[in-house]
């Protein structure tokens, strides 16, 4: 088997004395659906943002295609060619859909201040270039009626979208998700679903997301790890896990005979 | 109404959106090229003003319409620019070099305060802001050895091609020409990668750096390149004005640019002039009101400070998005005519956003 696209060895994030992740070992092939659950406070958006490198781990290495990239600048991330969304939608929201999409093609810019600032033509060919890829990804995720609608004015569901196609924008080869489902009615759900598996069959990118919808991870995930206080306490498929006595114990409790 | 039926990509990069904008430019061009033939001297000297701040403005546009970095020392960048300008220019140095100098030379000075800056946030980059205008103030006054100090120094007329311009018509040409070039310049920037970096970072810091935007090098620059405008715009206005002091640079100079901008409309480049037009016009206005008023009222030396105060606050409560936003709404209503909502622009109120903690 080829080495992994990501890789995290005994990470460890310590914040005093709390340990917001504790030893947490993963591994995550190429082409694979990989799923983060766990109660809240589990760490799991934690680990998040030790991937993207907001936060610098206690402990442990992390290893992009076989590439240690533990000490790498946040910004650094995106060149990579790891795209994220935030549980708490963060988009540029006095910018126009089409802006905040054409920012996820920042990593690709390649031209200076000068060229710019002239928009000469090497300048020029570049930014129809930007626009002609984002087309693709704004067909791909029907946001042709939302183009130049403010962010601002959006529903949630639609923002919601709207930062997964900024990160797709990046032509990335790992998504994290963080969250994508909550928020969303029902029906978005369905919709989300059928994009996450999209976006893997399709556009043949891994994705790693945190998901608390059990639906729509049995739906779209093929491994599942389960967090709780840092630590991991089961992986395997999604019917797996959630038949593991440790998670249904982190989620309800353990029972208990009470006698009168 | 117009619909705008878009068939290339060449469309969303163009710099008018159809022809209708490119009609009302040209008549925009026409009468500006026009004005020296059509106005008085008094109301060209007016303009010249109007295309200084807003250049000035322009840079603070950069930096806290598009970038969300305010400054409330933009006063100093100007400062510099039209200090440099008057040494370059008293020791003989050709005209349009002295202001690439000078503007270089306010670009550096923004570098430096810039990087100190990227650790500050919101109300504290202001105060950083704030300290930096009166510094330079200060060694302005103190260093008088090169620029005469509180007595102030002399500027020279510009000298070009062997021809004086000491008449403001052809000066009225080298403003106009500076804002058509800086305006080009900044709308190129704002339409690819690095203005796009500038939102991005006003809009969420966190998001930008997950998107690749380096943080520190796009807020340094933001400064570099609004000081640059600044110090463009000081250097004008020492040749303009032809005597500079540090009374002209202080802290009242930078509120009041910063009024300009929120009067004109934060995030919009058209504001910044409809606010220099503003604010160069207001004071007029008030000299003629206090005719009419009685001495008691009128003859009180407070009442200019009093009347901004007033049209800024009365701006900020009922129409954060300044003039522009006003127009736009005017604009919309007469498109739409009679199917307006007052609601329609409900949501951009939130424009002014409180700060954010992460």
């Amino acid at each position: 088997m080829s080495a992994p696209l990501l890789r995290g060895e005994s990470l460890s994030l310590h914040f005093g004395g709390v340990k917001a992740v504790n030893d947490v070992s993963f591994e995550l092939p190429a082409g694979r659906i990989l799923t983060l659950i766990g109660p809240n406070g589990a760490g799991k958006t934690t680990l998040f943002n030790l991937i993207s490198r907001i936060y610098s781990p206690t402990q442990g290495r992390l290893y992009f295609e076989g590439r240690d990239i533990t000490g790498i600048a946040p910004h650094a991330v995106a060149g990579l060619g790891i795209a994220r969304t935030f549980q708490n939608i963060e988009l540029f929201e006095n910018a126009s859909v089409l802006q905040n999409l054409l920012v996820g093609r920042h990593v690709a810019r390649r031209s200076n201040l000068w060229q710019e600032a002239w928009l000469t033509p090497a300048a020029r060919t570049a930014e129809l270039r930007f626009r002609r890829d984002v087309e693709e990804v704004i067909d791909f995720l029907d946001l042709q009626s939302m183009r130049n609608s403010l962010v601002g004015g959006l529903p949630y569901g639609a923002r919601k979208v709207v930062e997964m196609a900024r990160a797709l924008c990046m032509k990335p080869r790992l998504l994290l998700l963080d969250e994508p489902s909550s928020g969303l009615t029902t029906e978005e759900k369905g919709d989300m679903a059928f994009w996450i598996a999209d976006i893997r069959r399709v556009l043949g990118i891994t994705v790693l997301m945190v998901e608390h919808d059990m639906a729509l991870v049995n739906r779209v995930s093929d491994d599942v790890i389960a967090l709780h206080t840092g630590m991991v306490i089961a992986r395997g498929t999604p019917a797996q896990v959630q038949a593991n006595p440790a998670v249904i114990e982190a989620y309800l409790g353990r029972r208990q005979e009470v006698q009168s | 109404m117009r619909y705008l039926f878009k068939t290339h990509y060449a469309q969303d990069l163009a710099l008018f959106e159809h022809s209708g904008q490119r009609f009302w430019y040209a008549m925009l061009a026409l009468v500006l090229l026009a004005m020296p033939w059509i106005a008085s001297g008094y109301w060209i000297s007016q303009m010249i003003f109007i295309f200084i701040y807003g250049v000035v403005g322009l840079g603070l546009m950069l930096l806290a319409g598009y970038t969300g970095q305010m400054s409330i020392g933009h006063a100093a960048f100007m400062a510099v620019g039209a200090y440099t300008e008057a040494v370059l220019a008293s020791k003989g140095w050709p005209f349009p070099l002295t202001l690439l100098i000078s503007s270089t030379f306010a670009a550096a000075v923004g570098l430096v305060v810039g990087l100190p800056a990227l650790r500050l946030r919101g109300l504290y980059l202001a105060i950083a802001t704030l300290a930096f205008g009166f510094i330079i103030e200060e060694i302005i006054a103190r260093w008088d050895t090169v620029t005469g100090g509180n007595a102030g120094m002399r500027v020279k007329p510009i000298v070009m091609l062997g021809l004086s311009l000491r008449d403001s018509t052809s000066f009225y040409y080298v403003g106009l020409a500076t804002v058509v070039l800086t305006v080009f310049l900044v709308r190129n920037l704002l339409r690819t990668p690095t203005g796009r970096a500038f939102v991005a970072v006003r809009d969420s810091e966190i998001s930008a750096q997950s998107m690749g935007i380096a943080l520190a090098q796009t807020k340094t620059l933001a400064f570099a390149l609004s000081a640059a405008l600044a110090g463009l715009g000081g250097a004008l206005y020492a040749r303009k004005v032809g005597f500079i002091s540090p009374e002209q640079f202080t802290v009242m100079q930078s509120i009041e640019l910063v009024m300009m901008i929120v009067i004109g409309g934060l995030g919009s480049l058209h504001g910044v002039f409809l606010g220099a037009a503003f604010v160069i016009a207001l004071p007029q206005v008030i000299a003629l009101a206090k005719d009419l008023l009685p001495a008691a009222i009128g003859g009180s030396p407070g009442l200019q400070p009093l009347i901004f105060g007033l049209i800024l606050m009365a701006f900020l409560l009922f129409e954060p998005l300044g003039l522009y936003g006003r127009w736009v709404k005017v604009r919309t209503y007469l498109e739409l005519f009679p199917y307006y909502r007052g609601g329609m622009f409900a949501r951009q109120r939130s424009f002014q956003k409180s700060e954010r903690t992460k």
